[in-house]
């Protein structure tokens, strides 16, 4: 994937809470069509950095630069408007609504309905409405909800509703979506699970940054991984080469990982 | 099912003048009407986008005294030689315009609205009720004060083949609000069932996830604060041709508290939830009355019901009958809006 063009372009990202500084000079990239995760210790600075790109917290200084618009400074939702779509590390869904309607507000970029339009009842919008519903009905298939559309989302098992979580960011249709600890919290089982979601997602076209402690998955679906600690990249590779980066064990993973993976 | 008992309602609705000889109950079931629009608007701010309004009535009065003084045509100085007047206009010309400067008001509280949520909102909200009540209790020149806008117009208007009619007295006053009132109710449910509604229930139900999926929030707040505080405008703008009296009481804050009483008691975020409420809480002190009962106990019995609905019924009234009611899993869709109104009165 190295030979891909750049997509995402962080430069320099420098991120301060008062005096606290959670990102310093933080440079990496993100390549068309690649899965690139961000891994380090707890406070590193990962889900600052996605705050960050996606607009949620401002950049104190640096550059964030999407196929070549400056996201710094945008709103959550033109960042979002852009393609550029995250999830949250804790579980953030519509709770009282259904399964289906957590998915069918999550295409409200793709709705083409005006205001007046709607009062007035005019049959474009009720054409709109059933494109939309079989939007939504193919993203659910392609998550494998369809069969629990009619829940209330609060209702859920909780891997079910980390599923649910990227069926409604996948409805953004984003061109990169950004995943913040999707398996955290899921058993085995449901993180072999979402690894082939993840490959999935990614035969769309969608490029994929994640954010990931569960050092299986990590090494399992990534292309590259860049290893943060304090605020800083310490190391940017393949999974294999992370995993004996000498720093990368230091500051992370441990010698007990280096030794359980022979 | 569904269609045949709303139909049903429909002619019933219709048909009360006809049978109804007693015209102050017409009266009552009028007002009743005006404040079920008026709670209605309200529901939309306070049911679908959760933002709790308590300056409805500020719109409402607004909607009445724009109306009333572009019907009546007014003059005053800006500056000491400067003389701002408008001759009287037709009524229906001036309850737009009591519409329009209702829902450019709410565009103002939306737009601030996008720094302030929760409880800074109320503040807001009822703050600019009061100081409307204020400006229109002090404006002598304008609104001449507590002498009030008297001999305000009755709204005529031509009906192809009908003729000329003039909404004077109950029985067209009548159906001039229940007719706007289905309106309203049409309205807010085409918006509900939309991309809008939408992005108003995701705003209330999460709105760091409605954001991250494209809902850009100050949009959605200042489209719904404008839209609500247009029809809480039209409502007024009824009131003003229907009563001919509009003073600065119109603005009391006991007059916001009896919408939110009849969006919560009904069901809050659902359509039919302020139509029951208001139902309920319009006739019933009429009813109270009927028993001849000292007036300190109407009250008490008024108080008291109120309680126990929303102590037993969190959700309201209308979520609690679909509970009741089996056979609605066609509108599993409303239930589970309400379920979350549940959920979120319990925690």
């Amino acid at each position: 994937m190295s030979g891909e063009a750049v997509v995402l372009a962080i430069e320099d990202l420098s991120i301060r809470f008062g005096g606290l500084i959670a990102v310093e000079q933080l440079t990496f990239d993100v390549r068309e069509g690649e899965v690139l995760s961000l891994i380090g210790p707890n406070g590193a600075g990962k889900t600052s950095a996605f705050n960050a790109i996606t607009g949620y917290i401002p950049a104190s200084g640096g550059s964030i630069v999407y196929r070549g618009t400056r996201l710094n400074g945008m709103k959550p939702n033109e960042i979002a408007a852009r393609g550029v779509v995250r999830t949250f590390q804790k579980t953030s869904v519509f709770g009282g609504l259904s399964v289906f309607d957590n998915v069918l507000t999550g295409l409200h970029l793709r709705g083409r309905q005006h205001p007046f339009a709607i009062m007035l009842g005019l049959p474009r919008v009720w054409r709109d409405e059933k494109r939309l519903r079989r939007e939504t009905e193919e993203i659910l298939h392609l998550i494998g909800l369809e069969r629990l559309a009619f829940e209330t989302a609060a209702s859920l098992p909780y891997g079910k509703l980390r599923l649910l979580e990227v069926a409604v960011a996948l409805a953004a249709k984003p061109t990169l979506l950004l995943l913040d600890e999707p398996v955290s919290g899921m058993n085995p089982a449901e993180t072999a699970e979402f690894m082939k979601l993840v490959a999935r997602i990614r035969e769309l076209g969608v490029t994929i940054l994640l954010v990931e402690h569960d050092m299986k998955m990590v090494m399992g679906v990534s292309d590259r991984v860049v290893c943060l600690n304090q605020g800083r990249a310490i190391a940017v590779g393949p999974p294999a080469a992370i995993q004996r980066d000498p720093e990368v064990i230091r500051a992370y993973l441990g010698e007990r990982y280096l030794r359980a993976q022979g | 099912m569904r269609w045949v008992l709303a139909i049903a309602w429909l002619i019933f609705l219709f048909s009360i003048p006809l049978w109804l000889d007693n015209l102050y109950f017409l009266h009552i079931l009028i007002i009743t009407g005006i404040f079920i629009i008026a709670a209605m608007s309200l529901n939309l701010l306070l049911g679908y986008t959760g933002q709790l309004s308590l300056g409805q009535v500020a719109f409402f009065g607004i909607g009445a005294y724009a109306s009333s003084l572009t019907s009546l045509g007014f003059s005053f100085h800006i500056l000491p030689n400067t003389v701002v007047s408008l001759e009287p206009k037709p009524v229906w010309f001036a309850m737009l315009m009591g519409v329009l400067f209702a829902s450019l008001c709410g565009w103002l509280i939306g737009k601030i609205s996008f720094k302030v949520r929760g409880a800074y909102f109320v503040i807001v909200t009822v703050s600019f009720a009061e100081v409307v009540r204020l400006v229109a209790l002090n404006w002598l020149e304008l609104t001449q004060g507590p002498m009030a806008l008297n001999n305000i117009p009755y709204l005529r208007l031509g009906f192809p083949g009908l003729g000329e009619i003039a909404f004077i007295g109950k029985v067209p006053n009548y159906y001039l609000v229940l007719v706007v009132a289905i309106l309203t109710y049409v309205i807010i449910q085409r918006l509900v069932y939309s991309r809008v509604g939408r992005a108003m229930i995701a705003l209330r139900e999460n709105e760091p996830l409605a954001t991250s999926v494209g809902v850009d929030v100050t949009r959605v707040l200042v489209f719904a604060t404008m839209l609500s505080a247009g029809l809480a405008g039209l409502a007024g703008a009824i009131y003003a041709q229907y009563v001919r009296i509009v003073d600065p009481d119109i603005f009391l804050f006991i007059y916001t508290v009896t919408m939110v009483i009849m969006v919560v008691t009904g069901g809050k975020g659902t359509l039919a939830g302020p139509v029951v409420g208001g139902l309920i809480f319009g006739i019933l002190p009429e009813v109270l009355r009927g028993f001849e009962v000292m007036p300190e106990v109407q009250w008490i019995v008024y108080g008291v019901l109120m309680i126990l609905i929303v102590y037993f019924l969190p959700a309201g009234i209308v979520p609690a009958m679909r509970a009741w009611l089996p056979g609605q899993a066609g509108h599993r869709k409303e239930r589970d809006d309400e379920s979350r109104a549940a959920a979120e009165m319990r925690s």
